[in-house]
C-alpha cells in the first residue's frame, strides 16, 4: 500500500447524553478497496458513517483526509472532499426521469437553462461505464425496480467524481438477483479506484465483495480482519463478542504473562 | 412495490440452461421494461422517451393503450371532457358553438385561468392555497383605490397591486416553511385575512368603479380586429414549435444521444398547426384576438418554460417528488416553498386584476363566491395531481376552459344557480376521481 489511506478515522468518540455511541474508533479506507464495517444493531455503524458523512460531528478524534486532518462539519463538507453517501432510504424523487435524479441539486446549465441533452449524455456514460442496464434514462425512477433504484441511487453519488462512497446497507431490501446486480457495481467500485466503505448486515455480501471487514461492538473497534485470512465464523463472534469469554481471556493473560 | 411487472418469464432461460444467470436475466425481454443498452455505442436512434414508438404510426396506437393501462393519463380526460361539454351544450344551442360565444369564452376564462396557473405551482409541491380567491380581490381592490380614489400613477398601482399578491405570499409561505404550520391552514386563515383586509381598503363606498380607459381596463377590453393578429399569433406559435424541436433534435443527434424521429416531430407540429389555426379562424370570425388571451397564453409559455427548463423548476418537481431527497440534493426547502406560494399569490393578483377589468370595478364580493372553488377546480381538471410532482402549467388552460365552457353553456341554457353550483361541484369531483384512480393505476403498473 503506497501513500496514506485515503479516509482515516483516529479515536473517534461521540457521545449522545448519556450514551457514548463510539469510543476511539479507528478505520482506515485506502483507495481501492472495499472496507466492510459489520456490527450488530447498535453497535455504531450507523453513528460512524454519519460523523464521516458531517451529519455528526465527532466529540473527540481526527479525521484524516488523504493523510491531513480535516474537519468535516457539515455534510456538504463531506461532498467538497469527496465522501459521497448512499443512504438506506435512498432519497430518489419518484416522479423525476433518471437523468434528473442523476443530477438533481448539481444541474448541468447552459445560459441559465437546464441543458438536457448534455445531462442525458454524462448519464449514458456514467451509467455504461458502470454496466448498469436500466430500461431507459428517461424513465420515472418509479417504475424501476428496487435493485435498479439501488443502482441509480449509487450512479448518483458518483456524479460529483468522489473518492470515497458510503453504502448503507444497499442490498438490505432486495432479492438475490438484484443482491447481485448491486455487489457486482460494488466491484466496480472497486476497480475505478474508489474507497468503499459498505456497511451489511448480510455475510455472505460482506464475504463476497469486501477486501477488509472491519467490526464495531458496543461502540468500540473490535478487530479488523483480512478478508482472504479469515471466514464468517471469526467475523461472527467478534460481532456478537463470543471471543470474549473466560477462554480467550486466559489465554491474553497467558500472552501477557509470557512477555 | 412491483420488483419487475413483466420479468416473471424472464427469469426462466437462465435456470432451464444451467448457466450462471446474468443480471439482464432478471430484465424484462420485450415490453415496456425491456432493457435499452446505455452504452455510447449502441444509442438506439430513437427518443427513449418514446420507448416503443419506433415503428411509426402503429407505435403511436400502442404507446396511447400503453399509457392509458398503466394510468399515464395526462391531459387525455380533460380533452375527451371538453370534447364532450362542447358537443353536449352545441347540439342543445347552437348559440354555444358560434364565434362570438366562444371568443367571449376565450376572455372570460382568462382571470380563472392566471389564477389556476398560480395553483398548477403550489399543487406541484403537493400543497394547497386556498387563500387566492381573496387575494385576487384584495389585489384588484389595491389597484382600484390607489388608481381611482388617490390618482396614483396607475402604472404604479399596477406594480403595487402585483407587489402586494407577492407579498402576502411571503407572508404566507414563510409560516408554512419556516414555522411549520400545515397550507391548508394557513392558507384557510389567509383566506378570511385578505379579505378582510379587502374590504377595509375598499372603505365605505364599498365598490369602485373603473375608469375604463385604465391600462388594467384595456388589458381585457382590447381586442385585435386585424386579420393578420390571430393568425400571426397563430403561425409564430407553430414556428417556434417547430423550430424548437428542430433545434433540440439535431443537438441531440450531435450529442449522439437519441432524438424525435422526424415524423413524431411533422405530426405534432401539424396538430399545433390545426388547433392554433381553428382558434385564430374562430376568434376573427367575432371581433379578433383578445389581448387578454394573448397575455395568459404568454404567460403559460413562460411559466412552462420555467418549470421544465430550469433549475428552479427542477427544484420544485423535486420538492413535489421526495422532500427528503429534495434536502439531500441541497436544495433549499425552505426557500423554494417560499417563493412558490408568492408566485401562487402573484399570480392570483394578476388574476384578480383581469376579474376586475372584466367587471370594470373592484367591489366587495370580489375574489368571492366560487372563485376559489373554480380556480383550484381548473388546475386540477386540467390534469395537474393534487398529490404534487405531477403537472404542467397547460393544465391551467385546459381546466380554465373546461369550466368555462360549462358555466357559459349553463348560462345559456339558462340553470338555475342552484342547478350550476351541483353540476361545478360535481365536476370537481370527478376531476379528483379520476386523479386518484390514475394515481392507483399508475403505482399498480409501477409507474407512481
Amino acid at each position: 500500500m503506497e501513500g496514506p489511506p485515503v479516509l482515516a478515522l483516529r479515536g473517534v468518540s461521540k457521545r449522545f447524553g448519556a450514551v457514548q455511541a463510539l469510543t476511539d474508533v479507528e478505520l482506515e479506507v485506502p483507495a481501492g478497496e472495499v472496507v466492510a464495517l459489520v456490527g450488530d444493531n447498535g453497535a455504531g455503524k450507523s453513528t460512524l458513517v454519519k460523523a464521516i458523512a458531517g451529519v455528526y460531528v465527532p466529540d473527540d478524534g481526527v479525521i484524516e483526509w488523504q493523510g491531513k486532518a480535516t474537519s468535516i462539519h457539515r455534510p456538504q463538507d463531506a461532498q467538497h472532499l469527496g465522501i459521497a453517501t448512499v443512504y438506506q432510504d435512498l432519497a430518489l424523487c419518484d416522479n423525476l426521469d433518471v437523468v434528473g435524479n442523476l443530477f438533481l441539486g448539481r444541474e448541468i446549465r447552459k445560459f441559465g437553462v437546464l441543458d438536457e441533452v448534455a445531462m442525458e449524455k454524462r448519464s449514458r456514460e456514467l451509467l455504461s461505464t458502470l454496466s448498469i442496464r436500466i430500461p431507459s434514462v428517461r424513465i420515472p425512477i418509479a417504475s424501476l425496480s428496487g435493485g435498479q433504484r439501488q443502482t441509480v441511487a449509487i450512479a448518483r453519488a458518483l456524479v460529483g467524481n468522489p473518492k470515497v462512497v458510503i453504502l448503507d446497507e444497499p442490498t438490505a431490501a432486495l432479492g438475490v438477483e438484484q443482491t447481485a446486480q448491486v455487489l457486482d457495481l460494488v466491484e466496480r467500485l472497486r476497480e475505478r479506484g474508489l474507497g468503499v466503505i459498505l456497511i451489511s448486515h448480510n455475510m455472505a455480501d460482506v464475504m463476497a465483495v469486501s477486501d477488509k471487514i472491519a467490526v464495531l461492538r458496543l461502540g468500540r473497534n473490535n478487530g479488523v480482519f483480512d478478508r482472504r485470512a479469515t471466514n464468517q465464523e471469526e467475523i461472527i463472534s467478534a460481532i456478537t463478542g463470543a471471543t470474549d469469554n473466560a477462554v480467550t481471556r486466559r489465554r491474553a493473560r497467558g500472552q501477557e504473562g509470557q512477555q | 412495490m412491483t420488483d419487475d411487472p413483466t420479468g416473471g418469464p424472464g427469469q426462466e432461460p437462465g435456470r432451464e440452461s444451467g448457466r450462471v444467470p446474468l443480471p439482464e436475466d432478471s430484465m424484462p425481454k420485450g415490453g415496456v421494461n425491456a432493457p435499452v443498452d446505455v452504452a455510447a455505442a449502441a444509442t438506439p436512434a430513437v427518443d427513449p422517451r418514446l420507448i416503443v414508438r419506433q415503428q411509426g404510426l402503429k407505435g403511436y396506437v400502442q404507446e396511447f393503450r400503453r399509457r392509458v393501462s398503466s394510468g399515464e393519463l395526462g391531459s387525455l380526460p380533460v380533452i375527451i371532457a371538453l370534447i364532450v361539454i362542447w358537443v353536449v351544450f352545441g347540439s342543445l344551442n347552437s348559440s354555444f358553438l358560434s364565434a362570438q360565444n366562444l371568443s367571449n369564452l376565450s376572455q372570460q376564462i382568462v382571470g380563472t385561468g392566471m389564477i389556476a396557473l398560480g395553483v398548477v405551482f403550489v399543487l406541484l409541491l403537493g400543497e394547497i392555497d386556498l387563500s387566492v380567491g381573496s387575494v385576487s380581490g384584495l389585489c384588484a381592490a389595491i389597484f382600484a383605490v390607489m388608481d381611482v380614489t388617490h390618482g396614483v400613477n396607475q402604472w404604479v398601482a399596477l406594480v403595487c397591486a402585483l407587489a402586494g399578491g407577492a407579498a402576502v405570499g411571503l407572508i404566507q409561505g414563510f409560516f408554512f416553511a419556516k414555522i411549520g404550520v400545515p397550507a391548508f391552514v394557513v392558507t384557510l386563515a389567509g383566506n378570511l385575512f385578505w379579505n378582510g383586509l379587502m374590504l377595509q381598503i375598499l372603505g365605505s363606498q364599498g365598490t369602485i368603479n373603473l375608469p375604463g380607459d385604465d391600462i388594467v381596463s384595456k388589458l381585457y377590453t382590447t381586442i385585435y380586429g386585424a386579420q393578420i393578429a390571430a393568425y400571426g399569433t397563430a403561425a409564430v406559435g407553430v414556428v417556434l414549435f417547430l423550430a424548437s424541436q428542430l433545434l433540440d433534435a439535431r443537438r441531440r443527434q450531435t450529442a449522439g444521444v437519441p432524438s424525435r424521429p422526424p415524423l413524431d416531430i411533422a405530426l405534432r407540429t401539424i396538430l399545433l398547426a390545426i388547433v392554433a389555426f381553428l382558434a385564430a379562424y374562430t376568434l376573427n370570425q367575432y371581433k379578433g384576438l383578445p389581448l387578454a388571451l394573448l397575455i395568459f397564453l404568454i404567460f403559460i409559455v413562460v411559466l412552462d418554460f420555467v418549470l421544465r427548463r430550469t433549475t428552479y423548476g427542477r427544484q420544485i418537481f423535486a420538492l413535489g417528488g421526495n422532500i427528503e431527497g429534495a434536502r439531500r440534493a441541497g436544495i433549499n426547502v425552505s426557500w423554494t416553498r417560499i417563493s412558490v406560494f408568492m408566485i401562487t399569490s402573484t399570480m392570483a393578483a394578476v388574476g384578480g386584476l383581469f376579474l376586475a377589468a372584466q367587471i370594470q370595478s373592484a367591489s366587495q364580493t370580489s375574489g368571492g363566491g366560487n372563485l376559489l372553488m373554480n380556480s383550484i377546480a381548473a388546475a386540477v381538471i386540467g390534469g395537474t395531481s393534487l398529490f404534487g410532482g405531477r403537472g404542467s402549467t397547460w393544465s391551467a388552460l385546459l381546466g380554465a376552459l373546461v369550466i368555462g365552457s360549462i358555466l357559459s353553456g349553463m348560462n345559456i341554457q339558462g340553470l338555475s344557480n342552484a342547478l350550476q353550483f351541483m353540476i361545478t361541484g360535481a365536476v370537481l369531483l370527478a376531476a379528483v376521481v379520476i386523479d386518484s384512480l390514475a394515481r392507483r393505476t399508475q403505482r399498480a403498473a409501477g409507474r407512481a
